[in-house]
């Protein structure tokens, strides 16, 4: 159950970027999250609610779009995706395979209100 | 509304500061081992009998990390072993930024081997990298042969695996090689042992095949045995 610590970086990551273009708040985070990860999605939307209080993000969406799992053989070239059972020998020559995409946990894009000067009131 | 690209891994910050421990053992030529299993496979009496096994031939360090207790650290202490205990509160596993904490106070410019024995959990310890050069991954053969199925991104990335115990598997075997075939599945390319530290079956394969690690780590170091 390691998603609370993995929350609190999205959030931390987000709030330095946000800061950096001078943010207001932030209303939505998007992650890309590996299907070859040891994150359960739900898990990480609740560590979330929890991780966002508080801070620019704390009314932030947090979208997840999960990235499947693609592999391949550096013998024979086959490249599978989705990858069922987790078998990680090449169905044709039997040499391991390897893991070319699934693996991360990517903060994508932030989306933020900026702050508004008021040239006249 | 603003969009900012942001296209930063969330694990970023962990693994920067296992590059840092990473480049700091590699300066030392230390072998650094991440030893990670479910709670009670066994690691702690593995790490009691390679330590054994290896006295007089390489000087071995130990951090342990648990959440609750020095009660490992003590036990690896009784064995005459340099050890550090790392309580980790609610945490489940443990960070780069821990070791690089452990290792202002606890001195490893005069070690040939340097074990991290990580909070018993086959899941979370797999996503974050310590600066180790080296993954063992144990599994007893008594926690049921369908380990490396469900945990598969742990079994994945060890560069060795151990299965435990094999004294308590079937006298068929059978259990044993649905363990080492699954094993195989997740992991095709890791070294595989399969020992009981209790009887000291294949502990021997294990001790000199780790023995010889250190030695390319750090050939100048090692005594003659």
């Amino acid at each position: 159950m390691h998603e609370i610590s993995v929350a609190i970086s999205i959030v931390e990551i987000a709030e330095a970027n946000a800061r950096k273009q001078g943010a207001r708040s932030i209303q939505l985070i998007k992650l890309v999250l590996g299907e070859f990860t040891t994150i359960v999605q739900e898990a990480l939307e609740f560590a979330f609610e929890i991780a966002r209080q508080d801070t620019l993000a704390a009314h932030a969406r947090l979208v997840i779009e999960i990235a499947p799992m693609v592999v391949r053989c550096l013998s024979c070239g086959v490249i599978r995706s989705p990858v069922r059972d987790i078998i990680l020998s090449c169905p044709q020559c039997g040499l391991p395979l390897e893991i070319v995409a699934g693996e991360d946990i990517q903060l994508e894009y932030i989306e933020v209100e900026t702050e508004n000067i008021a040239w006249s009131v | 509304m603003e969009r900012i690209a942001v296209q930063t891994n969330v694990l970023k910050a962990n693994q920067e500061a296992a590059l840092e421990n990473r480049l700091s053992f590699e300066r030392e030529g230390l072998l650094v081992m991440n030893l990670m299993s479910g709670p009670g496979a066994g690691k702690t009496s593995l790490l009691e009998a390679t330590i054994q096994a290896l006295r007089g031939q390489c000087q071995i360090g130990v951090i342990e990390g648990d959440l609750q207790t020095d009660l490992d650290a003590e036990r690896i202490r009784a064995l005459g072993v340099r050890a550090f205990q790392i309580n980790t509160g609610t945490m489940c596993h443990l960070d780069a930024r821990m070791i690089s904490r452990a290792l202002q106070e606890f001195p490893f410019d005069d070690l040939d081997l340097l074990v991290i024995e990580n909070v018993g959990n086959l899941i979370c310890p797999a996503s974050y990298d310590l600066g180790e050069g080296l993954r063992v991954v144990l599994c007893s053969v008594a926690e049921g042969p369908e380990k490396p199925k469900k945990y598969p991104v742990m079994f994945h990335k060890a560069d060795v695996i151990l299965l435990n115990k094999i004294d308590l598997g079937m006298p068929s075997g059978e259990d044993q090689r649905e363990l080492e075939k699954n094993v195989r599945d997740v992991n095709p390319r890791a070294k595989v042992f399969a020992i009981s530290c209790r009887t000291g079956e294949g502990l021997v394969a294990w001790t000199e095949w780790l023995t010889s690690a250190v030695a390319i780590q750090r050939p100048n170091r090692l005594t003659a045995s």
